[in-house]
């Protein structure tokens, strides 16, 4: 029986409902935290928009999810409201990223900025000290290194490594994956035995804060709502010799590695190869063009190494869905690198993440530059 | 988890526990005395004599006539009778920024179905300025609606004031005394009001009953179509034990008063404001101005800010230890929504996250202020070592 006290991130869904339960059952002193992120309601109805969002994260529905889970097993439960600092550290450098012809991934800042910093200031605030989530990772300390480590779950395939890469050492050590060891039916299995009514609740797949996944809709009504024009992104589309084939209405509408909606017609099929913000160009080819055997990474942030004193080799995530790939680490400036792959590597896009692991271990995470 | 040793309750404006008198008062009328007030037989009697025995206490406490009380599901419910059934199509109606949601958001129906709406600021001390009320006064203003008591301040505004406004122009004036009623004496007279709505459970009756007086003569569309119940005024059977209840927690407010125990109550405020202030580093009341001029509040509520700590989360680590106190709000999904009052009453955003109220009862103990206080500077100096912003600031300066 622990005596420390654990705050549990419940969102209402499957994952961190079976490690509320879980860690009861283990003993625990147990609270429950459920963070309120983003108002689904703010932007409902605007132009592009639903009328109506339901079963969504933050929602009124999961909240309630999140309670009864609560209440069923016998824990204190909270809902705490960080929607400000959440359309501050995410929603608007997300708007942002697109704007400059970035593609960004608000999950990775939403850990960085809210889940893993502020939950764990609230949480040390009321008395727990440890914060745990439904994250599919796996985190320990090495002694040899003596560094808190991050590792890949058991179920590869529920991999959540890749956003989390921004994690501190700090951060790392009050921080508990209880999922790391067990596979999704597992867990379900566990809800079902444990009798939660969520059990058989779907995954959330989309980003939490976009109804139907429709970034372009979002923004528009984003900006609409802070009375906010869409800044002029529109501009050329160009080919990678600078040969000017067309126009598009605006570079936030696209992503490297697009084939499709760039309105123009050739006889062999283009992608979107680059976007350049400050010349609101999208350049266009082939996609043997889209092959690249480097990145910069900026913002790094390292976990299982202090520093990068000489080349690493590691494998490479270039984005969630990412079979890891074989590259060397050279430290280029104070938190920025160099990633040289074995193979060209397709669509390596500037506002990813380029999350680096030696096997399972992550080594360290930076924002593709 | 185990039960902390002591639970302290110190959030008496969002409810009260019924007192013991109040429950003996109702507790007949569940089972016994089960019959309904409009029927003629003997069952029916028993329960009409028991509304009409509560609705004298009611009438004695606010200084009116029992003719003059409706009673109502609560203060949400009297709110919206009034501000809605006073008013008609084209009308202007004039309320102020710090009322509470069952007025405000319901003035903002009103301008959906045809009304026109003007919202009157508040000063840093959180009151109305009469004169903002006279100038905001038009040929076609129908209705005032002002509060006597803001619930999160605690402070009084100057109500007989905006009724010579009103009784002047020739208008209705409606006040939400939900916060005022049973903590200071009302009189509809002396107010000079048309309409004045209180809520049963903000003192220590239950939850689901309330009342709005409404001055003899005043026409009024209600809200609620079916039987001649409350004189046509409010279908509905009544909520007999609730009404009961309503009338006995009526009758001890008013003894309350006769006792002064009223000022019992602001003495024992003031020792946990002025305790909190003297143990907490960076703690200010709410609403108190420089020159210490503050204005007058109901004797059982006060509002301190405690700069860098965030309102919502010391309000959980104090309930986790055994005090009940809010911050704010509560919106729909739980969380804390910052304050429109404080907000109204020109604090910043911070200054309003870092805002807490403590509310008092007449359950309320010299042992429950000297829990409060022990536990509140110990929480906020354990959560200010661990806010970034607090040790950022002391390193700085």
């Amino acid at each position: 029986m622990s005596t420390d006290t654990i705050a549990v991130a419940m969102s209402g869904g499957v994952d961190s409902s079976a490690v509320a339960a879980m860690l009861r059952a283990e003993g625990h002193n147990l609270i429950g935290l459920t963070m309120q992120l983003w108002n689904q309601r703010r932007l409902a109805g605007r132009e592009g928009m639903p009328e109506q969002v339901t079963g969504r994260c933050c929602s009124l529905d999961d909240v309630y999810d999140a309670r009864r889970v609560a209440q069923q097993i016998g824990i204190p439960y909270y809902v705490v409201n960080h929607e400000d600092r959440f359309e501050r550290e995410v929603v608007r450098p997300f708007v942002a990223e697109y704007l400059s012809g970035r593609t960004p991934i608000p999950c990775s800042l939403c850990n960085n900025h809210l889940k893993f910093d502020q939950l764990l200031v609230v949480a040390r605030q009321i008395g727990a000290e440890r914060v745990a989530t439904g994250h599919y990772a796996r985190v320990s300390y090495d002694e040899t290194r003596q560094r808190w480590l991050l590792r890949r779950p058991a179920d590869h395939s529920k991999d959540q490594t890749y956003f989390l890469f921004g994690l501190t050492q700090d951060q790392l050590s009050r921080t508990l994956f209880p999922l790391g060891d067990m596979t999704k039916p597992q867990v379900r299995e566990l809800a079902h035995r444990q009798g939660l009514a969520i059990a058989e609740k779907p995954d959330s797949q989309e980003i939490c804060f976009v109804p139907g996944g429709d970034y372009k809709r979002f923004i528009d009504a984003y900006l609409a709502e802070q009375g906010e024009a869409l800044p002029a992104t529109a501009g050329e589309l160009v080919t990678t010799s600078g040969e000017v084939i067309g126009e598009h209405a605006g570079i936030h509408n696209f992503t490297v590695g697009q084939r499709k909606g760039l309105g123009v017609a050739t006889g062999s099929p283009l992608y979107v190869i680059q976007i350049s913000g400050a010349q609101k160009q999208v350049i266009v080819g082939g996609e043997e063009n889209l092959y690249s055997k480097t990145l910069r990474a900026k913002r790094v942030n390292l976990i299982s190494v202090e520093d990068l004193r000489e080349p690493m080799r590691v494998s490479i995530k270039i984005r969630h869905r990412h079979e890891p790939a074989a590259a060397t680490l050279e430290k280029t400036g104070v938190d920025e690198i160099l990633a040289t792959f074995d193979e060209p590597q397709r669509a390596i896009t500037p506002g990813q993440a380029a999350v680096f692991y030696d096997g399972d271990i992550v080594v360290g995470g930076g924002w593709i530059a | 988890m185990g039960m902390p040793p002591r639970r302290v309750y110190l959030d008496n404006n969002a409810t009260t526990p019924v007192l013991p008198e109040v429950f003996e008062a109702m507790r007949p009328y569940f089972t016994e005395h089960f019959g309904n007030a409009s029927s003629i037989h003997t069952h029916g009697q028993e329960t009409r004599a028991a509304v009409e025995s509560a609705r004298e206490s009611v009438a004695a406490l606010l200084g009116c006539r029992a003719a003059e009380i409706i009673f109502t599901s609560g203060g949400t419910e009297a709110d919206n009778l009034a501000i809605v059934g006073l008013t008609k199509p084209g009308d202007h109606v004039i309320t102020s920024s710090i009322e509470h949601h069952a007025v405000l958001h319901t003035c903002k129906h009103l301008e959906a179905i045809g009304r026109e709406v003007t919202i009157v600021p508040v000063d840093g001390r959180g009151q109305v300025d009469p004169a903002d009320v006279q100038r905001a006064l038009r040929p076609t203003t129908r209705l005032i609606s002002i509060m006597m008591a803001n619930n999160e301040t605690g402070v009084l505004q100057a109500v007989e004031e905006i009724g010579k406004i009103a009784a002047d122009a020739g208008v209705c004036f409606h006040t939400d005394a939900v916060q005022a009623a049973g903590k200071v004496a009302i009189d509809v007279n002396q107010i000079g009001c048309h309409a004045l709505s209180i809520s049963g459970h903000k003192f220590h009756a239950p939850q689901g009953v309330g009342a709005l007086y409404l001055r003899k003569g005043t026409h009024l569309d209600p809200l609620f179509y079916g039987g001649s119940h409350e004189r046509s005024r409010r279908a509905g059977t009544e909520n007999v034990p609730g009404i009961v209840g309503l009338g006995k927690a009526s009758q001890l407010a008013k003894d309350a008063f006769d006792r002064g125990d009223d000022k019992k109550m602001s003495a024992l405020r003031d020792r946990l404001e002025q305790g909190i202030l003297a143990q907490v580093e960076d703690a200010v009341v709410n609403g108190e101005s420089e020159k210490n001029n503050r204005v007058a509040r109901v004797p059982n509520t006060t509002n301190i800010r405690f700069e860098h700590i965030e309102g919502e989360s010391l309000v959980i680590a104090l309930d986790l230890k055994g005090l009940a106190v809010s911050a704010g709000a509560a919106c729909s999904s739980g969380a804390t929504e910052g304050s429109h009052v404080l907000l109204a009453m020109g604090l910043r955003a911070d200054q309003v996250r870092s805002s807490i109220r403590f509310s008092l009862g007449k359950q309320t103990t010299d042992e429950d202020i000297d829990f409060a206080l022990a536990l509140v500077s110990e929480t906020v100096a354990r959560m200010r070592e661990l806010s970034p912003s607090y040790r950022k600031e002391a390193i700085s300066s």
